[in-house]
């Protein structure tokens, strides 16, 4: 009898509990908040920053730094973006203060032309190199003539391991 | 002989290049604005709020910004550095409180001493933007034409400042 009593008590407190931890959940519950104002601004200003590198964490493009700096980058091109700033014009407004680093895309000048080209002239001299490799190892390698007698030697020997 | 020493020397070169990168801070992002003109501000003094620097206003001499805010750590570094520079009465250094609450700024001030001319409020940072300040510190020398010719990106170190932006200072004062 005692035994029973104390089943339902500790059921009765282990729903108690229950409920008591449900009660936070409840209270801290919100409605999620839009994470844009404007859908169309907020996709541009992406396309925008995924070329873009955050000086602050510079593996990262502003669209996914968290850092200070590209939360200020993404507020100022949001900002350009209402009021109807071109793309070029955007960029331009970055490169103007931060220099060409900022682009993940170098652009094309007399200083970056080894970076642009160096991988194509490495791939030709690779090249040419090769060719004049295998040029040399053909040439280095000679037909030997056979006489008569050597070449039935040769045949029988061949023959020999057949069987 | 030729075979071994290609390859050799194709080594050493890839190794120097590779060398010479380890030297390179890639923190040190160089400025645009180096020889063009200081970006056009307007703000108010932190210490009264009611007053006004303009970004023409010290034009005709040669004077430094130097970027700093109470929750930057490494502003402490080159604080006391900063005091004595201003002590030195060699230039006057103007300070650019950075996305910054006004009180802790004063605060911070009163603590570790202000060696600023006057202290302006960039509070949400767009004076900043345009200065590309994106690390601070950062410490801009400002010649009598209104001309940024330096930018010291991180905190002033007593060897930077010897070797060169004393000398620089020096040199943009004799200059008309």
């Amino acid at each position: 009898m005692f035994k029973n009593d104390l089943l339902k008590v500790s059921k009765l407190l282990v729903s108690v509990l229950l409920i008591v931890m449900l009660i936070p959940s409840l209270v801290w519950a919100k409605e999620a908040l839009p994470v844009a104002e404007d859908l169309e601004v907020e996709k541009r200003m992406l396309a925008i920053t995924m070329d873009l590198r955050c000086l602050v964490c510079q593996n990262e493009s502003i669209a996914d730094s968290r850092a200070d700096f590209s939360n200020d980058m993404r507020r100022e091109i949001r900002q350009k973006i209402k009021e109807n700033k071109s793309d070029e014009e955007i960029i331009q407004f970055l490169v103007d203060r931060y220099g060409d680093f900022v682009l993940y895309n170098p652009p094309m000048k007399p200083t970056t032309l080894l970076l642009w080209f160096g991988p194509i002239l490495l791939f030709v001299i690779g090249f040419i190199s090769l060719l004049t490799f295998l040029k040399r190892r053909r040439e280095q390698i000679e037909e030997i003539s056979l006489s008569e007698a050597e070449q039935t030697k040769a045949e029988n020997l061949l023959n020999e391991k057949k069987r | 002989m030729m075979r071994y020493l290609i390859p050799l020397a194709a080594f050493m070169v890839l190794a120097a290049f590779l060398l010479v990168g380890l030297t390179l801070n890639p923190r040190q992002v160089p400025s645009p604005l180096i020889d063009k003109p200081a970006p056009v501000f307007q703000l108010n003094h932190l210490h009264e709020p009611d007053k006004v620097l303009s970004s023409t206003d010290n034009i005709g001499k040669v004077w430094l910004l130097n970027v700093w805010a109470s929750w930057c750590v490494s502003c402490r570094d080159e604080h006391p550095l900063l005091v004595e520079l201003a002590k030195s009465g060699i230039v006057p250094i103007y300070g650019l409180n950075y996305k910054d609450e006004r009180t802790t700024a004063m605060q911070w001030l009163k603590r570790f001493g202000d060696p600023y001319t006057v202290s302006i409020v960039d509070a949400d940072g767009k004076v900043g933007i345009d200065f590309g300040v994106y690390g601070v510190p950062e410490t801009y020398i400002i010649d009598k034409k209104g001309i940024i010719r330096h930018k010291q990106i991180g905190p002033v170190t007593a060897d930077s400042l010897q070797k060169t932006i004393i000398p620089l200072i020096i040199e943009l004062q004799k200059q008309a």
